[in-house]
């Protein structure tokens, strides 16, 4: 027998790792769950990690209210299946309550609202670690992300004076009222996530694969028609075979053109790729350095 | 299917062409999307820059971008057909030696830069220091802009033999010499055909094939419990498993454990890789196993092979980075934090503080500075299983802790 892992082994070995110390570190730590391919990555990792105990986690879902179908539906049925309490954290509710705004004009997304609802959702639960799926390949302010994120009472990032995090050594120190991020898959690419789907045989919700939608196109930018975008005079609807490489709400999520309707299709597209996943989401585009703003603000 | 895992840490001085050495290794390994491609080209436009300003690729921050300079550890994918890369990037300049540490701590391998046109300096003996004292199995020097001195086998030689001599009195087991050109591509990804008298590997050849596997420590089982999972079900009533990473070592069923602190003793019963069960489990895996006895074990104890212990002390001789804020004072206490254990240590002696720049030692310290490396003696609260750092980075490593205000103040390395 020959002792190494393969890449996908280590990353696993690694991921579960930090969710055992996040569990035995923190009083009352969850999991944010998107519905995404990542969060979905963590929550396996998660039912793993125990195993044959528990999940001793909350799936704590931010709802917008402008979600796909699919993932609701797809969120409910894997609770379900892994015995895991839901946690539901409104963004209407937020709104209703003034905890936050929301936007108007063609372009407004419920993006920033999530970010008072996470917060007050982590505060109401009395969470002092949400762990979430994000990974240092997808976007330049998170390659500087530590895998124990610490926040202060505000919930507020400050990426210049993070602890330093060494060898496997994992400070969750806190005072009261501060919390954590933690970020098990913190190491994994966009690659290292479907192969390890495949290989595991983990399910997706359906919007991964090809699919005919009505869309609408806004620059480079294919989005799903839903009643919560606003059209501009000159947009029409179509419909096309697309599918999502990310998911999040409805007026964000830039689809793809694309055919691919099984993992190794899915796979091939993705080592075929010249644009990031995150390429087309437009919270992103909004400027440079729209990712660190918000993620200093609070967001995951 | 992709191979292993290679962790590597890279360090040169400002205007070594560090940035440009990642953004080549990058883009001639085709992992540079077009979008990423699209923003710096734009940024570097916006900069009146003539070139691709591969800096802006690793540069994460807004105050990175603005100011030119690498503030934070960034961390950077890539993978070739043979195996996944993970590089972090850390800064050169001297203040944030703290980064460097950080970035040194987990990696296999370290590249060294140097300018071709400068030779060794300051920077190259500080950053080789690091790589040496954070026991980084391979280094990989690059001497750099070889474009720039014309491509002579002389200049290279030369910088070779300086970095040899003083790094006679380092301690780093492998280190192999490239010259590279990164600017224009020479010997990084692809070969340079204006050195044909160097018949070494490329760079990019040479991280593939560094040996991972035999950097592990597969002698002395060390297990530190994370935590103990009681399913508390029906089925598994009387269930309990011992869950954690091997720091190093090898277990298999029927072994003959011993627990400490309380030094009970016990046979391995069944072994757990999540559901999968395992006859045997090695570094670095995460797994989960039961004892033939019921015996009372919790976090922040250690599983060790009874007829292989660590050492067991509350009196612990290491070397030092400080990284705090406040300066280390001695007698100063401070949270610590050595596996999966907690306790709290006074600092009894400050034995020499190093100087970086003379590699010599100094002794007669009585307060560390932000960045400073010195040798200590600590004496913790509860006793620590350790073994010295050259012989196992995952038991002879520990964090200091400010209790005042919980921030991570110390990297210790046990001797």
């Amino acid at each position: 027998m020959s002792y190494r892992l393969e890449h996908l082994e280590e990353l696993e070995a690694e991921s579960i790792y930090v969710l055992r110390e996040a569990f035995a570190q923190f009083e009352n730590p969850c999991i944010l769950f998107s519905g995404g391919k990542d969060s979905i990555v963590v929550a396996h990792l998660a039912v793993k990690a125990f195993y044959p105990a528990k999940i001793p986690f909350p799936l704590v879902h931010i709802d917008t209210g402008h979600n796909f179908d699919e993932t609701i539906a797809f969120r409910d049925e894997l609770v379900d299946e892994i015995g895991a309490q839901l946690v539901v954290g409104s963004v209407q509710d937020a709104i209703d309550k003034g905890l936050a705004q929301d936007e108007k004009g063609v372009h407004a997304t419920r993006n920033t609202a999530q970010i008072p609802t996470l917060l007050n959702t982590i505060e109401e639960n009395k969470f002092d670690a949400a762990m979430g799926g994000a990974r240092r390949d997808e976007e330049k302010a998170r390659s500087k992300e530590r895998f124990f994120s610490h926040r202060d009472d505000f919930g507020q990032w400050d990426p210049k004076n993070q602890r330093p995090e060494l060898w496997n050594l994992f400070n969750g120190k806190k005072k009261f009222g501060e919390h954590f991020r933690v970020f098990p898959i913190s190491n994994w690419t966009e690659m290292d996530i479907w192969q390890y789907i495949k290989k595991e045989n983990i399910d997706l919700p359906s919007l991964y694969f090809s699919h005919e939608r009505e869309i609408v196109r806004r620059g480079n930018t294919i989005l799903a028609n839903s009643p919560y975008l606003n059209l501009k005079p000159n947009e029409k609807v179509t419909k096309e075979i697309i599918r999502f490489r990310t998911i999040g709400d409805l007026t964000i999520t830039g689809a793809v053109e694309s055919k691919a309707n099984t993992l190794d299709q899915i796979i091939a597209e993705v080592a075929a790729a010249r644009e990031t996943e995150r390429g087309n989401r437009a919270d992103d585009q909004r400027s440079e350095a729209a990712m660190e703003e918000r993620k200093k603000e609070g967001y995951f | 299917m992709i191979g292993e895992l290679l962790r590597f840490t890279t360090a040169g001085s400002v205007d070594d062409g560090k940035s440009t050495l990642i953004g080549r290794l990058l883009y001639d390994s085709k992992s540079i999307f077009r979008d990423q491609l699209a923003s710096i080209e734009a940024t570097s436009k916006k900069k009146g820059l003539d070139e691709i300003d591969f800096s802006l690729l690793t540069d994460g921050l807004k105050d990175e971008r603005e100011q030119g300079i690498t503030i934070d550890v960034a961390y950077r994918y890539f993978n070739t057909p043979n195996r996944k890369f993970i590089i972090a990037d850390t800064p050169g300049h001297i203040q944030y030696t703290r980064n460097m540490v950080t970035g040194a701590s987990t990696a296999n391998a370290a590249l060294i830069l140097i300018d071709a046109r400068n030779g060794v300096v300051e920077q190259t003996k500080r950053h080789s220091y690091i790589a040496s004292l954070l026991q980084i199995p391979h280094v990989l020097v690059c001497i750099n802009k070889m474009d720039l001195v014309d491509y002579k086998q002389s200049d290279f030689d030369k910088i070779k033999e300086q970095y040899k001599d003083f790094a006679a009195k380092l301690d780093i087991q492998d280190f192999k010499f490239i010259p590279i050109s990164a600017l224009k591509g020479d010997n990084v990804v692809n070969r340079s055909e204006n050195m044909n008298w160097y018949n070494g590997p490329t760079l990019l050849h040479s991280l593939e094939n560094i040996p991972v596997a035999n950097d592990l420590n597969h002698i002395d089982f060390r297990f530190a419990v994370q935590t103990v999972l009681r399913p508390h079900t029906d089925e598994y009533h009387d269930y309990r498993g011992y869950a954690g990473r091997i720091s190093s070592g090898i277990l298999r069923i029927g072994d003959q454990v011993t627990a400490l602190p309380s030094q009970l003793q016990s046979r391995v019963k069944k072994i757990y890789c999540a559901e999968k069960e395992l006859q045997e489990a090695f570094a670095p895996q995460s797994i989960s196993f039961e004892l033939e006895d019921d015996i009372d074990i919790s976090r922040g104890d250690m599983i060790v092979k009874t007829n292989n212990q660590p050492r067991n002390n509350q009196e612990i001789d290491a070397m030092i980075c400080w990284m705090g804020e406040n300066p280390l004072h001695l007698n100063g206490k401070f949270g610590i934090q050595h596996t999966t254990r907690t306790g709290k240590c006074i600092v009894k002696e400050i034995v020499y503080k190093m100087d970086l720049d003379e590699l010599k030692r100094i002794e007669g310290e009585k307060t560390l500075l932000k960045n400073d490396i010195a040798r200590i003696k600590i004496k913790t609260t509860t006793p620590l299983f350790f073994d010295s750092y050259r012989k196992n980075r995952n038991t002879g490593s520990f964090i200091l802790i400010d209790e005042s205000n919980n921030n991570t103040v110390g990297a210790g390395m046990i001797v």
